[in-house]
C-alpha cells in the first residue's frame, strides 16, 4: 500500500513541476517567473521527502532544510531587485 | 510497521501529492499574476506539509521509541515562509504594473501636443 501510494505520489509531485516548468518559460512578466521558481523550489522539497520515504534514509531531511532556505532567501532576493533595482543598498 | 500508520501515512502522501499538483494546475491556468499567487502559496504549502507530516510518522514508527522531528522544523520554516514571499511578489507586481502604466502614461502625454511638457509634469511620478 505504501509503495503504490509513493509512486502516485511521484507522478503527481512530477506533473507539477512540468506545470511550474511551463509557467517559467511562458510567464508573460518577470514576477509570474520569480512565482514559478518559488514553487518549483517547494515541489523540489516534496519530491526530495517523498524520495526519502521511499527509500527509508534519514539523509534527505538537511537537503531539503537547505532548499527551503535557499529558495526563500532566493526568491526575497529577487523581489528587491525587482522593487529596488538594487539587492543591497 | 503498524497497519494504522501505514494506512495513514498513504493517506497523507496522496492528498500531500493532489494538494502540490492543485497548486501548480493553479499556478499554470489562472489568468492574472494576483490570482497565479493564490496556488502555489497556500495548496502547495499544505500539500508540502502534509507530504512533511507523513514523512514523521513514517520515521518515528521505523524506530520505536525515536521520534523524528526534523520535518517538523521543515513545515514551521515552509509556514513562515510563504506568506512573506507572496507578499514581497505581490509588492513587485505591483510596482511593476505602476511602472509599466505610469510610463505609458507619460509617453502618449509626452508626445504630439504643444502642451506635452505640463502634461508630463502633472502626470505621477515614476519610481
Amino acid at each position: 500500500m505504501l509503495s503504490t501510494s509513493i509512486e502516485i505520489a511521484f507522478v503527481l509531485v512530477g506533473a507539477a513541476i512540468l506545470l511550474n516548468l511551463y509557467r517559467l518559460l511562458r510567464g508573460p512578466d518577470t514576477t509570474d517567473r520569480v512565482l514559478a521558481l518559488d514553487t518549483l523550489g517547494i515541489n523540489t522539497i516534496a519530491l526530495l521527502v517523498l524520495s526519502g520515504i521511499s527509500s527509508a534514509s534519514a539523509a534527505f531531511f538537511e537537503v531539503a532544510l537547505l532548499l527551503a532556505l535557499l529558495g526563500f532567501v532566493g526568491t526575497v532576493a529577487l523581489c528587491k531587485f525587482l522593487l529596488r533595482g538594487d539587492i543591497v543598498e | 510497521m503498524n497497519p494504522i500508520s501505514e494506512a495513514l501515512i498513504a493517506v497523507l502522501i496522496i492528498v500531500g501529492g493532489l494538494f502540490v499538483l492543485l497548486g501548480s494546475i493553479g499556478l499554470a491556468r489562472l489568468p492574472d499574476i494576483m490570482t497565479r499567487l493564490h496556488g502555489p502559496t497556500k495548496a502547495t504549502t499544505l500539500g508540502a506539509g502534509a507530504l512533511l507530516l507523513a514523512s514523521a510518522i513514517f520515521f518515528s514508527s521505523q524506530n520505536a521509541g525515536h521520534i523524528s522531528l526534523h520535518e517538523l522544523a521543515i513545515v514551521f520554516f515552509l509556514f513562515l515562509s510563504a506568506p512573506v514571499t507572496a507578499h514581497l511578489i505581490a509588492k513587485a507586481a505591483l510596482h511593476r504594473q505602476q511602472a509599466k502604466f505610469c510610463g505609458e502614461r507619460l509617453r502618449r502625454d509626452g508626445d504630439g501636443t504643444e502642451d506635452g511638457t505640463a502634461n508630463s509634469s502633472r502626470s505621477p511620478r515614476r519610481r
